[in-house]
């Protein structure tokens, strides 16, 4: 079995869901806490890629990469080439494609957190960094386990997107959701059940396992 | 006894209804075609005809030869199917998926090395040789035949090891052109019929792969058992003989024999 698939596959997933952890944390707690008109839109824009067909993602990320796009051309002066068919190119649209799902357990977990617990912290002379690291992050854990996984599990199944704008590149953006589908046009069975199956597998032992330290964790805070 | 009678009764009475059902007359009929994607912009003019000459209907898809082709082997209800080679509808008249002597060559197609730049490719393709890209668009080898003739190419004049990482594979001859077209790739292995007719602000330059470098494109064509009683699907494969039809793939840069 062709191990370079699935080594790039979860080298994207872990990539994507770091990323977007970093810049969709602060996003959350934004989107969560202000009282700004722009919420509106800002979160309408964040929940489009749970609606858009991954094609059309693929697509106008096929177009802004190149070199005549906006993000492309920006490329281009700056010398890197185009973004689309190289692995930075893919972390880029996995994180548009995965960003509501990590965004918004995040967001939900900060909104029922609610203010009381910050103003507490807040009369006790915390900072809005220590309230933040030592108050808000504890209390969220189980939306950023969520955010987590649903970020890593969703780029794992990404396929319309990375069929756009991968170019099939063997070790470089050739995952295991585009092997499968080159194996199964090409009438090679046998392969295509090694690699669905085993992702098929994959996946549940992780849900599962998710599944079950949330529970214990439910149970530990409860 | 009695529930015997009925049984019977009942069964006389589906098959007389059957038997009076309508079947598909010389009236206008539909044929799904299942067309490889070089041949699209040619098809969609030869269908406009067709439809207009005969009353027919005609559902186009278009995709890869291989994709195409493992459609039809697990069940998919095309009538006729237009491949960009000669081995796949052969293995299908073999496998019995395919009316026998319904094969016959429909083009002959001819890959060129293109770029919309209007100074990348010269005559001679020796930008391929001289390496100065950084992507590379051929189509997918093992489900395009436009992509093993490009494969062909580069392995004949020595360049496969070379280009390997600079190269992306499209999913079809139509992704691999629309590479090129929106210029992520700087150049691309595509077919001529795509090219041919650009008009000259948008034609970019081109080499002519010499038809030594590669096995000849003959793409053939053939009827499925799903269009042997499809009078669409016979109307279809007869119309691509004719003149009319001739000329227009002609006009696209295939060649007829």
């Amino acid at each position: 079995m062709e191990l370079e698939p699935i080594l790039l596959t979860l080298q994207l997933a872990t990539v994507t869901t770091v990323v977007l952890l970093s810049v969709g944390t602060p996003l959350a707690w934004w989107l969560a806490h202000t009282r700004h008109w722009l919420r509106h839109p800002l979160g309408a824009l964040v929940s489009l890629p749970l609606v858009l067909p991954p094609t059309v993602l693929g697509f106008y990320l096929l177009v802004g990469l190149g070199p005549n796009g906006p993000l492309g051309g920006l490329a281009e002066e700056l010398g890197w080439g185009s973004l689309a068919f190289t692995f930075p190119g893919l972390v880029i649209g996995s994180c548009v494609y995965s960003l509501p799902f990590v965004v918004q357990p995040i967001q939900n977990a900060f909104e029922a957190l609610g203010r009381r617990p910050l103003e507490v912290a807040a009369t006790l002379r915390a900072g809005p960094l220590d309230r933040f690291f030592h108050v808000a992050l504890p209390l969220s854990r189980p939306g950023f386990l969520t955010a987590a996984t649903l970020g890593f599990a969703h780029t794992v199944g990404e396929f319309g997107v990375v069929l756009m704008i991968g170019g099939n590149i063997p070790g470089q953006t050739k995952v295991i959701s585009i092997a499968i589908y080159d194996h199964v046009e090409a009438l090679e069975y046998g392969s295509a059940h090694l690699l669905a199956g085993g992702m098929l597998g994959f996946a549940f032992l992780v849900l599962l396992i998710l599944q079950l330290m949330n529970r214990r964790m439910a149970r530990a805070s409860a | 006894m009695k529930r015997q009678g009925f049984t019977n009764l009942v069964r006389a009475l589906l098959l007389a209804s059957a038997a009076l059902l309508p079947h598909s007359t010389a009236m206008a009929a539909e044929v799904n075609a299942a067309v490889a994607a070089n041949f699209t912009a040619a098809m969609k003019e030869i269908v406009t005809a067709f439809e207009a000459a005969t009353g027919h209907k005609v559902l186009a898809s278009y995709g890869s030869t291989g994709k195409l082709y493992a459609q039809i082997v697990n069940g998919a209800p095309f009538g006729l199917f237009l491949a960009a080679d000669a081995a796949r509808p052969k293995r299908l008249e073999e496998e019995g998926k395919a009316v026998p002597g319904s094969r016959f060559t429909y083009a002959v197609g001819r890959l060129v090395l293109w770029s919309p730049a209007p100074d990348r490719v010269d005559g001679e393709g020796t930008v391929l040789k001289s390496g100065e890209f950084s992507r590379l668009a051929i189509a997918n080898p093992k489900t395009a035949p436009y992509g093993t003739a490009a494969m062909e190419v580069l392995e004949g004049l020595g360049l496969e090891a070379t280009v390997s990482d600079r190269l992306i594979r499209g999913d079809s001859i139509t992704q691999t052109y629309q590479f090129v077209a929106s210029g992520n790739a700087e150049l691309g292995f595509v077919a001529l019929s795509q090219v041919a007719l650009l008009p000259e602000e948008k034609a970019g330059s081109r080499w002519l792969v010499p038809q030594s470098l590669y096995a000849p494109l003959q793409q053939q064509a053939v009827l499925l058992k799903e269009g042997a009683g499809n009078p669409a699907a016979v109307a279809l494969a007869e119309y691509l003989k004719s003149p009319a039809a001739r000329a227009v793939i002609e006009a696209y840069g295939y060649g007829t024999e």
